[in-house]
């Protein structure tokens, strides 16, 4: 969820109201935000580079710092969340985007080898705008908040904005080869080709997160004006020649992408929210982007679609009884304008601005309604039907058994079901490749590179990590290990295990021995002797992770269920343990 | 613990009662020159092998003895005899008088006077205090020297003066009792078997017990406290008539982790930064062909009155394995059973608590892995209302009554709402799970009818149990850092009782 940092009394003078912070707190409650923090950059600078130096110059202005929904990309600025937020209290209507025809629209040619890298661009301009100081800060702060989420990381989408005036279109959208692109890129003074720039900003702190996005591609994507002026190389930077300032007039804004609906969106909220501050406030310049194929596109599409809404089913959906009327009024309020249908009563025509493109079905609308009613002010239902409840049986068995271990003296453990692969394989003397593990392919840490096996290391690591405790410790946990199994969906399976471990000064096979007749006895099976038909035995068998003549197969049935003895001493080790142990392993789903 | 009492003591105390009937403590400590503490204590231990061996009073002793001035005058005489005997046959001037009679001079002159045994003579110039009896009797001096024959008003007289003072002293007065015997029996502490079986009970002396003492730990096993907390939330679902889902698969295809749930491709979530992806077995097997078509219709070009997300949907990016990030796969899984059931739909109310893995940044609070706790119900014609009502009941029976919601953004509901709950320990609202209405996009393709909403709500079992047992560190709670002492010694879980 994206976070933005507003000046509180700026935004009180927007909203045209002040508020405490509890009243400011409630009303993003209503309307889905969160005010996440109260701080200043002095704070801030404090507390997250711990620059006391920097921080005594920085400004003690309080700072609120609200999130924002995931789809809301309407909200990331000042100008987008004042303007919501007013709209939602029913102040102001919602604002209507127009097209203003220049003489000669800007073009932007797409050359085919784009296809290789990125292929889709979308323009926009911003005619006679005055920035201030704080509104070409949100500007910026805009583009960085819509390449971190819309854009993931720019991979999907890459804005470039400039100063129109010192550029001369027609412009072109082409890739090169990373030699051929020379320029000085934003705030620089030298001259650098692609390869240079790769490794001028390899260390740079926000930029060198972008290099890879193209930097292995055989042509980097360049834009240029009609003097071969570079406005930019995307993903990664603008050329500083057409940067904006203060007092830039006129922007020329251009998205590449991978993505072109995202690119859309982007364009579309970027130009909503800025022409806010043109001379004929909410008015853009339509781009002419010429397609490869020759075929000409108008950008940006600021599409106003309508959606018609039966009343009937939204009140159904929610689970409230308002008239036409009401609902349209709250659509209206959430930025939605809706009117009742004249001819039917029972619908809206709702108009979906293209600040919303997150809604794109019914549903999305209903949810406004619902937020603009008020969440807390629906009167509570039930659901009316009867079901007989089951419980999943693999689940009713453990938690049957679980008590009855726990009622013979052994405690409940918890442990992870991720963990290294020397926790499943060395510490246990076995051969990590003969084992039928799931192998985790982005461990952040070496805790995370395997799903577990066996249900051993977890309980060992519980033992010594609770060394202070009087021996004997006696431990179990019944729990899923992972397990490859070819032939089923994911190539890969749960097993419900029950795992004990006696820990003393003496290894006393005879205490897991003794539990493992127990389980046994709870669940009816008897102990094969001489020549039963079924039951359980002991198997004597030798296992590197237990001691020589101390290890047996669990066999129920003729089939290995488990395993049962005493630890060898160099897994003790591996484990850090110095007590001798015994333990049991086996699973319990055959006994469903 | 007390030092043991040599049995010599206890024996000689006794003998010495035999013979003397009564005897005081104080009196034996200086016959038997032994501390009288120790003569205490050794009545006390012969006391403890029978109540009725000795019948034992305590007593208070008040002593009145002199105090240092009192002795001075017991020896010289009291300060207004002193000061008569200062005044010679012809008189003596009274500033005189008082300087030769040092500090207590003041006081014995003005006793002197008020006995009359002085007089003032204002004849002469300076006048001069001479003798008006010829004879005095020291009778302080007397009093003083005979104090048993004091009268109570002198008593208190001389107190006052500081002449005397009262000490008292507490002994014991012991005497035989009713069962006195000068051996004492070994006491029992325990009956036996063989008391029994012989009747030798009957006879026996039993120590006393010391009822203020803990007893003895019972040796046992204990439930994890977490799990214990599992328990309970699957009981309140099994109460309200919900029937479990079968969770025993940790691997999950990202079929129906993600695009099932109508979860983009690009979506943040399905980014290595937060999700685990498994290199072997990386892929899955195949998927239900039909349904596959119809989600990647949905993402990539809408339907069911959606416009979908408009980008290129792959295969291949959905069949990458992960571990699930949530037990909502299991829910798809458990829809799509639902919606393609051979007797066709039928209402369904479904829940499931296990385990979900999350490739994020760990802290006190957050782990790889943790549980979840997911409910999800499907009917033709549910509403919001109805979640909103559901819940109320569901966070009831987990003794929370305050809930209030807030709008959020889920990507597979919608209508999505926070839920939060005031913690009257904390005066506050905290947030304790999310919820929604199945997005149509995610319950239409699995085959469900139009007419049927899915609600659905999940959170956390770690972070209720946390608050309610006050552990801040969550590796206190899992993992083999676990106290045990804390599993130990845990009270049973009662989520509905503070």
């Amino acid at each position: 969820m994206p976070t933005i940092g507003v000046k509180r009394d700026l935004l009180f003078d927007a909203l045209g109201k002040k508020y405490t912070d509890d009243e400011f707190q409630e009303l993003c409650f209503a309307f889905g935000l969160e005010l996440d923090e109260v701080t200043t950059e002095k704070q801030m600078l404090t507390k997250e580079q711990g620059d006391v130096a920097a921080a005594a110059d920085a400004s003690e202005e309080i700072i609120y710092r609200i999130d924002i929904p995931a789809n809301r990309y309407d909200l990331l600025c000042m100008e987008g969340l004042v303007t919501g937020l007013r709209v939602f209290q029913g102040k102001v209507k919602p604002p209507k985007f127009e097209f203003v025809e220049p003489a000669q629209r800007q073009v932007l040619k797409i050359t085919p080898s784009t296809a290789q890298i990125r292929p889709f661009a979308v323009a926009a301009v911003l005619r006679n705008v005055t920035f201030t100081q704080e509104s070409y800060n949100s500007f910026i702060d805009l583009q960085d908040k819509l390449h971190q989420n819309i854009c993931r990381k720019r991979t999907l989408v890459a804005i470039g904005t400039h100063d129109l005036d010192t550029i001369k279109g027609p412009f072109s959208y082409e890739a090169l080869a990373p030699d051929q692109i020379k320029f000085v890129p934003l705030n620089q003074t030298q001259e650098l080709n692609g390869i240079q720039l790769m490794d001028f900003y390899a260390t740079h702190a926000q930029l060198k997160q972008y290099l890879p996005i193209i930097r292995d591609s055989p042509v980097y994507p360049v834009i240029y004006d009609s003097n071969r002026v570079v406005l930019s190389l995307p993903p990664i930077i603008n050329g500083d020649h057409s940067k904006i300032s203060l007092k830039t007039k006129n922007v020329f804004i251009e998205c590449t992408a991978t993505d072109l609906t995202k690119a859309k969106v982007v364009l579309d909220t970027i130009v909503c929210l800025f022409s806010e501050h043109c001379a004929k406030k909410f008015t853009v310049e339509p781009c002419d982007v010429i397609q490869t194929d020759g075929t000409i596109i108008s950008y940006p599409e600021l599409a106003v679609r309508e959606e018609r809404v039966s009343v009937k089913r939204a009140n159904a959906y929610i689970g409230i009884n308002e008239p036409a009327n009401k609902l349209a009024d709250m659509l209206t309020r959430m930025y939605l304008e809706a009117e009742v249908d004249a001819k039917d009563g029972d619908s809206l025509n709702v108009k979906i601005p293209p600040t919303r493109h997150d809604v794109i079905h019914a549903c999305d609308i209903y949810e406004d309604i619902a937020i603009a009613f008020g969440y807390n002010n629906i009167k509570k239902s039930l659901p009316a039907f009867m079901q007989i409840a089951k419980q999943f049986p693999l689940n009713k068995l453990t938690e049957q058994l679980r008590e009855q271990v726990a009622q013979a003296g052994f405690t409940e453990a918890l442990t992870f079901t991720l963990c290294s692969r020397d926790d499943i394989a060395l510490k246990l003397n076995k051969d990590i490749e003969a084992l039928p593990a799931v192998h985790i392919g982005n461990p952040k840490t070496l805790e995370f590179q395997v799903v577990r096996t066996t249900l051993l290391p977890g309980l060992l690591k519980t033992v010594v990590a609770n060394r202070k405790m009087p021996l004997p410790l006696k431990l179990f946990e019944i729990s899923d290990v992972v397990l490859t199994a070819e032939h089923t969906e994911v190539g890969a399976r749960n097993e419900r295990r029950l795992c004990a471990v006696n820990c003393n000064k003496s290894a006393g096979f005879e205490v897991v021995h003794g539990l493992l007749d127990r389980v046994m006895q709870l669940l009816s099976v008897p102990w094969k002797t001489g020549g039963a038909d079924s039951g359980y035995y002991l198997q004597a068998t030798e296992d590197p992770s237990y001691f020589p003549g101390r290890c047996a197969n669990v066999m129920y049935n003729e089939t290995v269920i488990g395993k049962i003895g005493v630890l060898h001493p160099s897994v003790l080790q591996a484990f850090d343990l110095t007590t001798p142990c015994s333990a049991v392993e086996f699973t319990i789903e055959p006994f469903v | 613990m007390s030092n043991p009492v040599p049995s010599e003591l206890t024996e000689r105390i006794l003998l010495h009662l035999e013979s003397a009937e009564q005897a005081d403590s104080l009196r034996l400590a200086e016959q038997f020159g032994i501390e009288h503490q120790k003569i205490v204590g050794a009545v006390k231990s012969i006391q403890a092998h029978g109540e009725r061996l000795l019948d034992v009073e305590s007593v208070t002793h008040k002593s009145l003895t002199l105090t240092e001035e009192g002795q001075a005058v017991a020896q010289s005489g009291s300060h207004e005899a002193n000061v008569y005997a200062a005044v010679p046959e012809q008189g003596i001037g009274q500033a005189e008088l008082l300087a030769a009679g040092g500090g207590n001079a003041k006081v014995g002159f003005s006793k002197a006077m008020s006995q009359g045994w002085l007089w003032l003579d204002k004849s002469v110039q300076p006048p001069l205090v001479r003798r008006k009896v010829a004879t005095i009797v020291d009778q302080v001096r007397e009093q003083l020297l005979q104090l048993a024959k004091l009268s109570d008003k002198d008593l208190a007289d001389y107190k006052k003066r500081k002449l005397l003072q009262e000490l008292s002293t507490k002994s014991l007065r012991i005497s035989k009792g009713p069962e006195f015997s000068t051996t004492l029996t070994k006491l029992e502490t325990d009956l036996t078997m063989e008391m029994l079986a012989s009747g030798q009970w009957q006879q026996l002396k039993f120590k006393a017990y010391n009822f203020d003492a803990l007893g003895a730990t019972p040796t046992r096993g204990q439930l994890h406290p977490l799990l214990k907390v599992r328990t309970e939330f699957r009981q309140i679902f099994l109460e309200m008539g919900f029937s479990e889902m079968a969770t025993n698969n940790y691997v999950e295809a990202s079929f129906w982790n993600f695009d099932a749930l109508f979860q983009p491709q690009q979506h943040p979530a399905r980014d290595a930064h937060d999700t685990f992806f498994i290199k072997q077995p990386a892929l899955c097997g195949p998927l239900p062909n039909d349904y596959v078509q119809r989600v990647s219709t949905v993402h990539s070009v809408g339907g069911y009155g959606s416009l979908g997300y408009g980008y290129k949907w792959q295969l291949a990016e959905a069949q990458k394995n992960l571990l699930r990030t949530h037990t909502t796969a299991v829910s798809a899984r458990n829809l799509f059973q639902l919606a393609n059931r051979a007797y066709g739909f039928k209402p369904a109310k479904y829940f499931s608590i296990d385990k979900v893995f999350r490739n994020e940044t760990l802290d006190a609070t957050h782990l790889a892995e943790f549980h979840q706790v997911e409910g999800v119900i499907a009917q033709a014609g549910l509403t919001l209302a109805d979640l909103i009502g559901t819940l109320h009941e569901f966070f009831r029976k987990l003794g929370i009554s305050q809930l209030r919601f807030k709008p959020t953004y889920n990507p597979y509901t919608e209508p999505s709402m926070e839920i939060y709950c005031y913690h009257g320990g904390l005066a506050k609202w905290i947030e304790v799970g999310n919820s929604g209405i199945f997005r149509p996009e995610l319950v239409r393709p699995m085959g469900l009818p139009p007419d049927v909403n899915v609600l659905g709500w999940g959170l956390s079992l770690e972070r209720p149990t946390m608050v309610k047992y006050g552990i801040n560190n969550i590796r206190d709670l899992v993992g083999p850092k676990v106290d045990l002492k804390m599993v130990e010694d845990g009270p049973i879980c009662r989520l509905d009782r503070d």
